[in-house]
């Protein structure tokens, strides 16, 4: 192994040993803090080697994945996200004494899922991240095992993820038998005559269909309610942001890389999938009375919104397509955690708060942490002042600049009715209620220091959105090679 | 630098207001006052510096990058348009502190934060000349108008304020495409990406195009406005809204979508607005009539002083679309003579409110004798508003009608009955409410605080009638450059 090639794989080693690391420590000594401080120490030491696997990027190691700078911006920001989640699991979980543990090896472990997912270059690595990060999953949705709702999730999303990987392996084995490859390059080389393939073009739909199942667009999307409701609050800020923004992220690397873009079908099955999301997601949180269900509700319309900016900007430049994507999905991972952190800081391993009426008067409660609340309510309905007003203004830019008015159309319609189920948390919260017989809630310091710096970040990548923008856009190089465009030049 | 810290005054005024209320019950209103005073000052040596009748287009400017990326500049500019618009802000602001004095006991730190941040929005509204900077002030002053009307609000508080954010925001959508569409068409034709106001006022639209885009800002405007028929959010939050919050609801907030016509509908499409001009012109003469007739219909009074303002914006619709000198100015006369009268009339229900705890006229009656100062202000602001010679909204008018008479005589005579439709319904208030026996309670009648508020309200309707000119001043800049731009660029 070349000197560069392992600097490009030092994220993923530190990691996978800092996965053993805790692992053995609990095996020693079953100490809550000492593994979440393991666990910290090894995110951050991860998070430090990043500079260094960037400054051999682009490189291509083993021939399954790529390091670049595209998959180190997402890198960085699932390192981040999953300290945060790490700390809400210190505050989430403090009541069990001896037996969490292992949470924080299977956040470790779904972490390194991630990182190998949006780095992958070839099939092979694409199945093996998503299962490393699905199958680290279930244990963690199912982690309160005493109680019967996560068990229930736990079940649900283990036997309808292992349907989505089947058509997954169904979909790779259908362009395998067809085109030979499994590299995306090599699959993208011959993709000039990919319409006149017609298995080829089968298994990229059933792929999409797998792709479709881990974003839970619509229709493929009925696994997410039960799913986000059931897991401990920390572990649906996880699955909602990094199993979903890494899955994104690789939809984005494997269609352009393969050239799925030049098929008209494809980019209309997409747009549709983006409409039916966006409306099914947007009308279905209207019911809701569980801020859970309403947020997975609004997850899955956000993937919709996603998805319009992926076709619209595709259909523009591929520089432009990697921005808007990078930028949304970073917006939306900080809101979202933002959202499920303040959830998680009002709930513990005994009592999971999501039903509205807990949040009845938590302004005047907690004014702290109803704000916070607040501020990745309006986020998520991307008012200005915060992060995912600049991510909705984005996915308009591209809509607008590529003149696709149908799907502009649905994201106003899906804004307008997204409005009324966010200001219906944010009315609870502000209702005036006798506070004397409601009990004040005290915010251990973990997630307290996790939710301000999130509130900080929403609201100032919100006001000065150009560094985060940088950044998003230092990654249009999705595929080696490929030239670097003039980003400053050009919206 | 002075523009800025109109907005920033306010803006920080609201955000020591939070911990202020630990101090003393009372200071954040004292301390509103003195940030509201801090800005009138400002506006003061603004007037100052410009003499009775300004020279130059604008006044002073302040220029700064902002979002590099898209060509975002943090852009404020004032000219004699936006000085007298921020200087009845500013002075509508006082009164709305003013009347809340003795309604808002609970809370008080978090309402008065939630108005001077309203009125920092309202300021940035009429400042801002980047298209992105404005778009994102139009936002921002929803969310504390939403909390004043969702916390201090009415019995149907909730309603309302969903209604009203639900209106505006999606209006607003529609306003963000049209501005996105228009960014971006400059773009292609010049390769320069910019927001700025005066680089778009050179963009070269084709006829199709100006028009939808001319559509998408007249939209967002007239639901501000509001003009029939997206009225149906004002009679609700007007009504809803606490004494203040229904002052800066008709005193200012209307006032933006006028404004919004004036500044960027007008000059940015000139071709397109002429050719609109008749359906807008119907738009208002309508408006003004089918107001009337409901506000008639009324019993409860704050709705019945909401009908009056879609009435009288009617007025100020008619006098843009109209588009000669006479009929502009009339229409700015108008917007400030509302303003107050509006204002005024609202603090008068808003004291008959907190005095008998309803505002159901027929529940009133014979008030004149047991509040003689509130029934002489009654009657002051009601034969204002019917628009009696003399007093501010009858130089308004008359300009409108007399301008608008020589585009289209069918329209103006239409909207001429409005005239006498305004007396029945005003007269028709002072009958039920203060005339008629007297019930048998006791009513305080207004105060010194109450008193001397009035009196200033009263001084500057007077002034604007006897001395309009002054005023006009202003702004006769401004409508000549208007009225040679649709000369010009007209059909």
């Amino acid at each position: 192994m070349t000197a560069d090639a392992f600097a490009a794989l030092l994220p993923f080693i530190v990691l996978s040993a800092a996965a053993v690391a805790v692992m053995l420590a609990i095996a020693i000594r079953r100490s809550f803090r000492l593994a979440f401080w393991l666990t910290a120490g090894g995110l951050l030491v991860t998070l430090a080697t990043l500079p260094c696997a960037l400054s051999v990027a682009p490189a291509y190691v083993t021939g399954l994945l790529l390091v670049d700078a595209y998959g180190l911006f997402f890198h960085a920001l699932f390192l981040l996200a999953a300290l945060a989640v790490a700390l809400l699991c210190l505050a989430y979980f403090r009541r069990r004494d001896n037996e969490n543990e292992e949470i924080f090896v299977l956040l470790l472990t779904s972490t390194l899922g991630a990182l190998l997912l949006v780095s992958s270059a070839h099939l092979a690595m694409f199945f093996l991240g998503l299962e490393v990060l699905t199958i680290s999953l279930f244990p963690m949705i199912a982690y309160s095992v005493r109680a019967s709702r996560p068990l229930e999730a736990g079940i649900k999303y283990l036997m309808l993820s292992g349907l989505a990987s089947s058509f997954l392996m169904f979909g790779m084995a259908l362009v395998y038998g067809d085109l030979g490859v499994l590299s995306f390059e090599q699959i993208g080389a011959s993709g000039a005559e990919l319409g006149q393939k017609p298995l080829a073009l089968a298994g990229l739909f059933l792929i999409l269909a797998a792709i479709g199942f881990k974003l839970s667009l619509a229709p493929f999307h009925l696994w997410t309610p039960d799913v986000y409701q059931g897991a401990p609050a920390p572990v649906t800020a996880f699955l909602a942001t990094v199993s979903k923004a890494s899955v994104f992220a690789l939809l984005l690397r494997f269609f352009t890389t393969v050239h799925a873009e030049r098929s008209e079908t494809f980019l209309c099955v997409l747009g549709l999938l983006a409409v039916v999301s966006i409306l099914a997601g947007n009308l279905l949180a209207l019911l809701q009375d569980s801020l859970k269900r309403l947020l997975a509700y609004s997850s899955i319309a956000h993937m919709g919104y996603l998805m319009v900016g992926f076709v619209a900007a595709g259909l523009l430049r591929r520089d432009l397509q990697a921005e808007t994507i990078a930028f949304y999905l970073a917006a939306y991972t900080l809101t979202s955690l933002a959202a499920f952190g303040a959830i998680s800081a009002i709930s513990d391993d005994a009592r999971e708060s999501d039903r509205l009426s807990d949040y009845t008067g938590l302004f005047w409660r907690s004014p702290w942490l109803a704000a916070v609340l607040m501020l990745s309510l309006l986020s998520l309905a991307g008012i200005p002042l915060t992060v995912g007003f600049v991510g909705k203004f984005y996915v308009f830019a591209a809509g607008v600049q590529a003149e696709t008015w149908p799907l502009v159309t649905t994201v106003v319609v899906g804004s307008g009715i997204g409005i009324y189920y966010y200001l219906r948390v944010v009315l609870a919260m502000i209702r005036t209620v006798d506070t004397a017989f409601l009990p004040a809630q005290s915010l251990h310091p973990a997630a307290g220091l996790v939710l301000a710096v999130l509130a900080a970040l929403v609201l100032g990548a919100g006001l000065f959105p150009q560094t985060l923008i940088d950044a998003a856009s230092q990654t249009p190089q999705i595929s080696a090679g490929a030239p670097k465009g003039n980003r400053h030049s050009a919206p | 630098m002075i523009l800025l810290w109109l907005i920033l005054v306010p803006f920080i005024g609201g955000l020591l207001s939070l911990p202020a209320r630990r101090w003393r019950d009372y200071a954040p209103r004292w301390l509103a006052l003195a940030a509201l005073a801090v800005d009138a000052v400002l506006v003061l040596t603004l007037f100052a510096d410009t003499g009775a009748a300004p020279k130059t287009d604008w006044l002073a400017q302040v220029d700064w990058a902002w979002i590099p990326r898209f060509g975002i500049r943090f852009h404020l500019a004032l000219d004699g348009l936006s000085l007298l618009l921020v200087g009845l802000t500013v002075f509508l602001g006082f009164a709305a502190v003013l009347c809340s004095w003795t309604e808002i006991r609970e809370r008080q730190g978090f309402f008065h934060f939630n108005l001077l941040w309203t009125l920092a929005g309202v300021i940035g509204v009429f400042l801002a000349l980047d298209l992105f900077l404005f778009f994102f002030f139009w936002e921002v002053m929803l969310i504390p108008m939403y909390l004043l009307i969702g916390i201090w609000g009415h019995e149907n508080r909730a309603y309302a304020a969903m209604k009203f954010f639900i209106f505006t925001q999606v209006s607003g959508l529609l306003m963000l495409i049209a501005i996105l569409a228009l960014v971006f068409l400059h773009y292609q034709t010049t390769r320069s990406l910019s927001f700025d106001y005066f680089e778009l006022l050179e963009a070269d639209l084709y006829p199709g195009a100006a028009r939808w885009i001319m559509l998408g800002f007249f939209v967002a405007f007239t639901v501000k406005l509001p003009a029939i028929p997206f009225h149906t959010w004002l009679p609700d939050a007007h009504t809803q809204a606490p004494t203040g919050g229904s002052v800066l609801l008709a005193g200012v907030l209307l006032k933006t979508g006028a404004y919004g016509l004036l500044r960027f509908v007008i000059p940015l499409f000139p071709g397109a607005a002429q050719d609109f001009a008749p359906v807008a012109m119907t738009l208002g003469a309508v408006s003004i009539l089918y107001a009337a007739k409901l506000a008639f219909a009324q019993t409860d009074i704050k709705r019945l002083i909401a009908y009056t303002s879609i009435s009288h914006m009617g007025f100020v619709l008619l006098g843009v679309f109209a588009g000669n000198a006479q009929a502009l100015q009339g229409a700015v006369m108008t917007m400030l003579a509302h303003g107050v009268s509006a204002a005024a009339l609202f603090m008068v229900a808003g004291a008959l409110q907190e005095r008998l705890h309803t505002r159901d006229m027929d529940k009133m009656g014979g008030l004149w004798t047991l509040a003689p100062r509130i029934g002489a202000i009654t009657l002051f602001f009601s034969v204002a508003a019917l628009g009696m010679p003399g007093l501010g909204n009858f130089v308004g008018e008359f300009l409108v009608l007399l301008g608008s008479f020589r585009v289209d005589t069918a329209i103006t005579a239409f909207a001429a009955i409005g005239l006498i439709l305004a007396p029945v319904y005003a007269l028709y208030v002072m009958q039920r409410a203060f005339h008629g026996p007297a019930s048998p309670c006791e009513v305080r009648d207004f105060g010194i605080r109450e008193m001397g508020m009035m009196l200033c309200l009263i001084a500057a309707t007077a002034w604007m009638g006897l001395h309009p000119q002054s005023m006009l001043a202003y702004t006769d800049a401004r409508v000549n450059g208007l009225t040679r731009t649709l000369a010009q660029r007209g059909p």
